[in-house]
């Protein structure tokens, strides 16, 4: 088995790195959509009061 | 729906994985020259071709970006040229793993390592662009070009180990257009990785698009909360 420290490094870094990226996504995507959630509730608080033409073609945009 | 397309993609990418290590060290015969070490390359060479299709595609993007002017060519494009500079080290770390013990060093500038050292800089060199400058058209125009451009070194890759003299394995075909790989084990593990690898390319990329939509979706709702906002404390 000569050399086979080189062969489970590759293969470690290879799974280390795949994995690190997967939860990068992962966590970023959750962030993501609670930010997502939190605007959506927040505009719909605010489109009952839209009284100007402005606000009313920012919405429709 | 759409979540069943990730699932199924995902436990698809993971059975095949399952599968291939498998086949890598137990199934495969062990390569007579190089010994075990010679196995990084069944799993270095997908990296490799996952590298280059998410680079094909950040080109495809790009030329679509410049031409329709839809954001969704730019995230996608993006994402791509992410996961394309993941797989890209992966190569470059792998294959050092794989010259230190056959070559006796961890690098040397031959050409085909050079070409992709040089291709991992040129990415490197657009996700720093899209990091740090602002969400613009400007920038995901120029984003675009940048992604064109260095999808131009990834055919000097793949046909610099003909073009130039070097010292890189021609595994797949040799340079007197042979086959390189003799036993045909050897063949059927490198299919069944790179049909992993080409699974979890897909995954990753799919994960990474929809992340990047939801952004521009965010984004969009930021403006229009933020133009509301302005109106209502004006009225």
């Amino acid at each position: 088995m000569e050399h086979f420290d080189y062969l489970f490094a590759a293969y470690s870094i290879i799974f280390v790195v795949i994995f690190a990226y997967v939860a990068f996504i992962w966590r970023r995507q959750a962030r993501l959509e609670t930010e997502l959630h939190a605007m959506e509730e927040r505009l719909q608080n605010l489109k009952p009061v839209s009284p100007s033409p402005g606000v009313k073609s920012a919405v429709e945009n | 729906m759409k979540n069943k397309i990730g699932t199924a993609l995902g436990l698809m990418t993971l059975g095949l994985m399952l599968v291939s290590l498998f086949m890598v060290f137990e199934w495969v015969p062990t390569e007579a020259d190089q010994g075990i070490v010679q196995r990084i390359f069944y799993f270095h060479v997908p990296c490799a071709w996952v590298a280059f299709a998410a680079f094909g595609i950040v080109a495809i993007a790009g030329v679509f970006y410049l031409w329709l002017k839809d954001q969704i060519w730019d995230d996608l494009g993006y994402a791509a040229a992410e996961i394309g500079m993941v797989f890209c080290t992966l190569v470059l770390v792998t294959g050092s793993l794989w010259a230190k013990p056959i070559w006796g060093t961890w690098w040397t500038w031959d050409s085909r390592l050079t070409t992709t050292f040089i291709l991992w800089l040129l990415y490197g060199g657009y996700l720093m662009l899209r990091a740090m400058a602002d969400d613009t058209e400007e920038v995901a125009r120029f984003g675009a070009v940048i992604g064109i451009a260095a999808a131009l070194d990834v055919p000097v890759v793949i046909l610099s180990v003909r073009l130039w003299r070097t010292i890189h394995p021609a595994v797949l075909i040799t340079r007197s257009g042979e086959h390189g790989l003799e036993d045909p084990r050897m063949v059927i593990t490198l299919l069944v990785a790179l049909a992993a690898f080409t699974a979890l390319f897909g995954w990753l990329l799919r994960l990474r698009f929809q992340q990047l939509r939801t952004r521009t979706r965010l984004t969009i709702l930021r403006r229009e909360v933020a133009l509301i906002e302005a109106a209502v404390g004006d009225y």
